[in-house]
């Protein structure tokens, strides 16, 4: 068992905007980016589910020259509406990090 | 007959006028003989507060520092200065600020320049007719633009594309200040203007948006990029710090959603296939970025008040109540809001009541495995009005202090920081508009004021 947060070299996340967040998972390695950005467990439905947002609104960009997997998604409380508590989105990345890989 | 110059040089002192550029690294970028200092004055970064009221989020002190250093350079070097999104969210005040704040500096410095100052405010009687003949489109994943959302804002803006900037120059503007512009644009209007190729220039501006943030040391001022025919280069503005293959690509990661393809005003910037090479060990050349004309569409951003809000923060650090936390909470959010029903005759949807228990659950939502060593309970109470919003804060305040874990338990107390323990946050802004109009021309939404400023320097 491999937790996303011990696999990849760093992770963030941000607004795309005001309605929008986008998470960069930095991988170490050619290896490393392959197991990650092929792993079923942050494939869109999963991710979806993680953040209670819909599937068909996940995007999901592979980058393999820079070894970087990103993941796009309309954000569950728009910037600054009654519910937000992360109007930067800094903090979207962390339940990603307790993922199992495999 | 003076031939065309073979590349436009762009310096770009900081990601964002009033967050500072060291000196020295100014200096060395003002060295390399720029054609232009273009530099982003807002974002929608920081959130709806500054478009809903039209206010800076940068201080005034910190942006005439900024300016100053940049007046100072232009006027050396004898060329353009752009400063986009002014005040924030580049709304008519906005503009109005940074002008006010240019003058003073060029009356302080006896700096003499022409000034344009390019207004994007769009009033919501001059969208009405977009709406009623279908010229507005949602983006993902707003639904289609009625006129009552439009009449919910308190400012509209509308984001420019270089053209606006552009004329301004051409029509004899030393200094350029204006509303709301995409970041891209005030740093590509130069070169673009000077008919320097698409995909590089707005490439180049992609990258240099945020100005170190594309370097290997984020926080020693900005970048200077170079475009050519061909394509561009970028280096850092500070000598020991460096541009590489590896941070200026991945600088198109950086807030955007997709990062092969970008819009911009009138086109896509199609970066998927550039090249990125080391010149040496602090600088980058890129190629192969294209650019896509696309119908000319104007992003809108517009931002209204809704009711008013008061917090209250307590904390607890009690190990028998954090081990049932949930199960308190929920019981204290219960017979708050039975009371607020009773004393108050509102119902649930009159007013708003939201915790936020910090350690525990605020930001993550995956339960801790053992208690938290301490949380710090944010109650945030929304209502019409700021007085009933404080007023029904004020009501929870005892349950806040002194609510049991079980019915029969000796009174608790919990940490209030302060006295009062009520803060008021004064009206609560919300994004309204995530939509597009399609225009005629790029500068529908723009308009363009000149003056002389440092009139009676020397010339």
């Amino acid at each position: 068992m491999t937790k996303l947060g011990d696999a990849a070299k760093y992770i963030r996340s941000k607004s795309a905007g005001p309605f929008w967040v986008t998470i960069d998972i930095f991988c170490e390695d050619a290896a490393s980016f392959d197991r990650i950005a092929g792993s079923p467990a942050l494939a869109p439905r999963a991710v979806a589910r993680l953040f209670g947002v819909s599937e068909n609104m996940i995007r999901q960009y592979r980058l393999p020259s820079i070894h970087v997997f990103k993941i796009s998604f309309p954000r569950p409380h728009v910037q600054g509406s009654p519910g937000d508590a992360d109007s930067h989105a800094g903090q979207y990345f962390v339940p990603l990090l307790s993922v199992d890989l495999d | 007959m003076k031939e065309a110059p073979a590349s436009c040089r762009v310096l770009v002192p900081s990601g964002v006028l009033g967050s500072g550029c060291p000196d020295e690294a100014l200096a060395r970028g003002v060295s390399l003989a720029p054609d232009c200092i273009a530099v982003d004055g807002g974002s929608t970064d920081s959130g709806p507060y500054y478009l809903g009221t039209g206010t800076s989020k940068m201080t005034r002190q910190a942006t005439k520092h900024d300016l100053r250093q940049l007046m100072l350079a232009r006027d050396r070097l004898g060329v353009p200065l752009l400063v986009g999104s002014c005040g924030t969210s580049g709304t008519d005040a906005g503009v109005d600020w940074m002008a006010d704040i240019a003058r003073e500096i060029a009356r302080e410095e006896g700096l003499r320049a022409r000034l344009a100052l390019v207004y994007s405010e769009i009033g919501p009687g001059a969208l009405l007719p977009y709406i009623q003949t279908g010229r507005t489109a949602p983006l993902d994943p707003a639904l289609p633009l009625t006129a009552e959302q439009v009449e919910e804002c308190e400012h509209i803006v509308g984001l420019l594309g270089y053209e606006p900037l552009a004329e301004a120059i051409a029509d004899g503007a030393e200094i350029v200040l204006s509303g709301r512009t995409t970041d891209t644009a005030v740093l590509s209007a130069v070169p673009l203007m000077r008919g320097f190729p698409a995909g590089a220039s707005w490439h180049a501006a992609k990258t240099a948006e945020c100005g170190g943030l594309c370097t290997v040391e984020t926080r020693r001022g900005g970048v200077f990029f170079t475009i050519d025919a061909d394509g561009f280069e970028i280096e850092p503005l500070d000598g020991a710090n460096r541009c590489t293959p590896y941070t200026v690509s991945a600088h198109l990661l950086y807030e955007n959603a997709d990062p092969f393809r970008l819009k911009e005003p009138g086109i896509i910037l199609d970066a998927a296939d550039a090249r990125y090479e080391a010149l040496d060990a602090r600088r980058v050349r890129v190629t192969g970025s294209r650019a896509e004309v696309v119908p000319y569409t104007i992003k809108l951003e517009g931002a209204g008040g809704h009711g008013y809000r008061t917090m209250v923060f307590s904390a607890i650090a009690d190990p028998k109540l954090l081990a049932r936390f949930d199960e308190w909470l929920c019981n204290l959010d219960a017979w708050l809001r039975a009371g607020i029903a009773r004393v108050f005759g509102l119902g649930e949807a009159d007013y708003g009541l939201d915790f936020r228990a910090y350690g525990m659950n605020a930001l993550n939502p995956v339960p801790p495995a053992v208690p938290p060593h301490e949380v710090g309970l944010m109650t945030l109470v929304w209502a019409p009005t700021q007085e009933l919003a404080t007023e029904i804060a004020k009501y929870c305040n005892p349950m806040l202090l002194h609510f049991p874990l079980n019915p029969d338990d000796p009174l608790p107390s919990f940490a209030f920081p302060f006295s009062p323990a009520e803060v008021e946050l004064g009206r609560q802004y919300e994004f309204k508009l995530n939509h597009v109009v399609t225009v005629d021309r790029p500068d529908a939404f723009a308009r363009t004021v000149f003056e002389t400023i440092g009139e009676g320097a020397r010339d």
